[in-house]
């Protein structure tokens, strides 16, 4: 009796005990169960599944300490909590505007903007048809679009998500904003979210603009610039998200993304770039599904195993280096047309993961996501059950309080090992660039997309009102869609195209003469062009398919 | 190879049927229409697939060359909207015959508008395999015998 000694014959015994109840009781009840990375998952977990204490320090650690499992600052959410970023985007600059002050008057200190398709897309808005813009995002396209989405924001005072990749045009835009008000660069705060142009290419995702050499140049460019020009700001956001989203299991999801940062990091140390002068400005983007304990696992592993990379791998000595921070996102993958509202309680167990699992900054997708672009409405609910999380449950007393449980700690070692595994194809591979121009990756996540396809159809894995507990009098969606006044996105690209007329034509085509030469030298920053050229009225659709012209346009690879 | 090919009664009997799975409009999220793509072919479908940000007129293009019997649209944003678009351009090219189904994250009161339009069936997340195998077929059948009434049985 008494305290766990592996060998004790009273734990052997009362083991056997177990084992034997165990199997008697559930007979042929019983099944082989494995989490969506392939980990096969035990009835019960017990003190010898634990780390060995001897290890402690090497593999747990305290929070704020190498290797950061338990978390990456000293205090954690008890200290602060994670911020609420909620990705918005909708209409027109004006509508964009009205909704970040409503925002911003509930308190909100971040915001983000995601661009309309047409702008993913890099194109303008007098090349699309109409009903399609705004439906989905901001349609921004030039420095004075900007300056109103951005009017009345202190951009000095809060940190700014700009959901465009190279050649980070909204940037540049928003730099310029800065550049008229008289705010200093150094007070600009926030990320190029999802930055990263192998997860879009890899899957096939609507950022993906240049091709792939084109995008990683003028990735490395804006990494240098933003180190020199924007000290605060984070040029580089790694996104694991649309992997994951495209069917990657977690832990593939971490491999790829961690072979991607070590593909960009290495790019920029090649260019002469100190990796203590940029890794403390990585930052990683994640999708939480709602497989519970995995994503825990999954959180936990990544900080310990980017701690080690930093240090080992890329050579790293500053400990900011080595703190793995991430922005993390509910996986609409998860949500259900089918009875919309159960979305609000999945949304809630996603989130929950991400808050054990040490996040930085969390969105919660609005139980509508299936259905339609969010409203209003649903939005608020999704902040609200992050707010119930945090105030109510709380969830944020005790940092790490799953470290330590025999289940989570052998699982956490199990991801850990399952990712280096997938990492190590990767690096077999020739590294992350070589493993996606070849379509390597590619075929593993459509692999794995199409595998749990097919645990979902036999029925093996369970989706409530989807392959059970249907229930056919739900009529579910009848959520209201909102759509852009298509009279004022009308009124918009006339005003568009009337300030194109206006512009200075000898002014742009300088700016974009420079760009030209700026893309085919190896000299010239060509961030720093697209700043200028941004500043002198040269619109998004124009800076972009210029450099589609020099430097390829970023056509998807399909793989079978 | 890319002559458009004729269509006449004689070379579709017995054929299997041909089904052009594709993305028009902005949004490039394909995990449905790869998934989609898969059910077909395992059913013995000739599935031509194409990489999303398909403008109309290619999507008109290639059902010509490619003489399929039925088109499946992908849409996760909002591109539906531009769906009616494609059926006015697809009968403008006398494809008449060539069925048309949706799939992806369609609002309930945009849908009458896509029907009307003469999309045939929507399927909204969480379809079964089953449900869309058995549509395309019997799409894919209708498609053919349109085909052999217009050439006269």
């Amino acid at each position: 009796m008494g305290s766990y000694e592996k060998n004790s014959k009273g734990v052997k015994q009362a083991q056997a005990q177990w084992q034997s109840e165990y199997a008697q009781q559930i007979g042929s009840n019983d099944r082989v169960i494995k989490n969506i990375s392939g980990i096969e998952i035990e009835p019960l977990y017990t003190p010898e599944q634990l780390p060995d204490q001897a290890q402690y320090l090497d593999k747990q650690g305290f929070p704020g300490q190498f290797p950061y499992t338990r978390g990456i600052y000293p205090t954690m959410h008890r200290g602060r909590t994670w911020t609420q970023r909620q990705l918005i985007g909708l209409g027109t600059p004006d509508d964009y505007n009205e909704r970040v002050r409503s925002i911003l008057n509930l308190g909100a200190n971040a915001i983000s903007l995601l661009p309309c398709n047409s702008g993913f897309r890099g194109v303008d808005c007098d090349t699309v048809p109409l009903p399609l813009l705004g439906t989905c995002g901001t349609v921004v396209n030039t420095v004075d679009h900007m300056d109103t989405c951005l009017d009345g924001v202190p951009l000095d005072q809060i940190s700014a998500a700009m959901n465009d990749p190279s050649p980070f045009t909204l940037f540049a835009f928003m730099l310029n904003v800065a550049k008229r008000r008289g705010i200093s660069w150094d007070k600009i705060t926030g990320t190029s979210n999802q930055s990263d142009y192998i997860s879009h290419f890899v899957a096939n995702h609507m950022f993906y603009r240049l091709s792939l050499p084109g995008s990683r140049r003028v990735l490395v460019d804006h990494i240098e610039y933003c180190r020199e020009h924007v000290p605060n700001w984070n040029p580089m956001s790694i996104v694991g998200q649309h992997m994951q989203q495209a069917g990657a299991t977690p832990a593939e999801t971490i491999a790829f993304t961690f072979s991607s940062a070590i593909q960009h990091a290495e790019d920029c140390i090649a260019r002469g770039m100190d990796p203590d002068s940029i890794l403390p400005r990585f930052t990683f983007f994640f999708d939480i599904s709602i497989s519970f304990f995995e994503e825990v696992a999954k959180f936990r592993a990544a900080r310990r195993i980017w701690a080690r990379i930093t240090r080992d791998r890329l050579g790293a000595k500053d400990p900011r280096s080595w703190r793995f921070k991430f922005h993390g996102q509910t996986s609409g993958v998860d949500l259900t047309a089918q009875q919309p509202l159960n979305n609000i309680a999945r949304v809630a167990v996603q989130a929950m993961s991400g808050i054990f699992g040490g996040i930085q900054s969390m969105h919660t997708d609005a139980y509508d996501e299936p259905i339609t672009c969010p409203t209003e409405e649903t939005a608020k609910i999704a902040v609200a059950t992050q707010n119930i999380l945090r105030e109510e449950a709380h969830l944020c007393d005790v940092i790490d309080p799953l470290g330590g449980s025999y289940y989570v700690e052998r699982l956490t070692d199990q991801m850990e090992a399952e990712i280096l595994k997938v990492m190590e194809k990767v690096d077999a591979a020739g590294g992350m660039y070589k493993a996606v121009e070849t379509g390597l990756v590619q075929s593993m996540i459509g692999e794995s997309a199409m595998a749990r396809q097919e645990q979902i159809e036999t029925g093996e894995e369970k989706i409530v009102g989807v392959n059970c507990y249907r229930d056919d009098e739900d009529s579910g969606e009848q959520v209201a869609t909102s759509r852009p006044d298509p009279i004022k996105m009308q009124a918009h690209i006339d005003n568009f195209k009337a300030f194109k007329e206006g512009r200075s034509q000898q002014a742009i085509n300088k700016a974009l003469d420079n760009l030209t030469r700026a893309a085919n030298s190896d000299d010239e920053n060509v961030f720093a062009r697209v700043v200028e050229a941004a500043e002198v009225g040269a619109t998004h659709g124009e800076i972009i398919a210029l450099l589609r012209e020099e430097l390829g346009f970023g056509h998807p690879l399909i793989v079978a | 190879m890319n002559q458009p090919l004729t269509v006449t009664s004689h070379n579709l009997e017995g054929s299997p049927a041909r089904a052009l799975i594709t993305k028009i409009g902005l949004d490039g999220h394909d995990r449905g229409s790869r998934i989609v793509a898969a059910y077909l072919r395992d059913a013995g479908m000739e599935v031509i697939y194409t990489p999303p940000w398909q403008e109309i007129q290619s999507v008109v293009q290639l059902a010509l060359q490619e003489d399929v019997d039925l088109i499946g649209i992908s849409s996760l944003a909002t591109d539906h909207l531009i769906i009616p678009e494609m059926m006015a351009a697809l009968r403008e090219a006398g494809l008449d015959s060539v069925e048309v189904f949706v799939g992806g994250i369609i609002p309930e009161q945009e849908r009458p508008m896509l029907l009307k339009a003469g999309v045939r069936a929507i399927f909204g997340p969480g379809s079964q395999r089953d449900d869309i195998v058995e549509c395309a077929k019997g799409l894919a059948a209708e498609s053919r015998e349109k085909k052999q009434q217009a050439f006269g049985g």
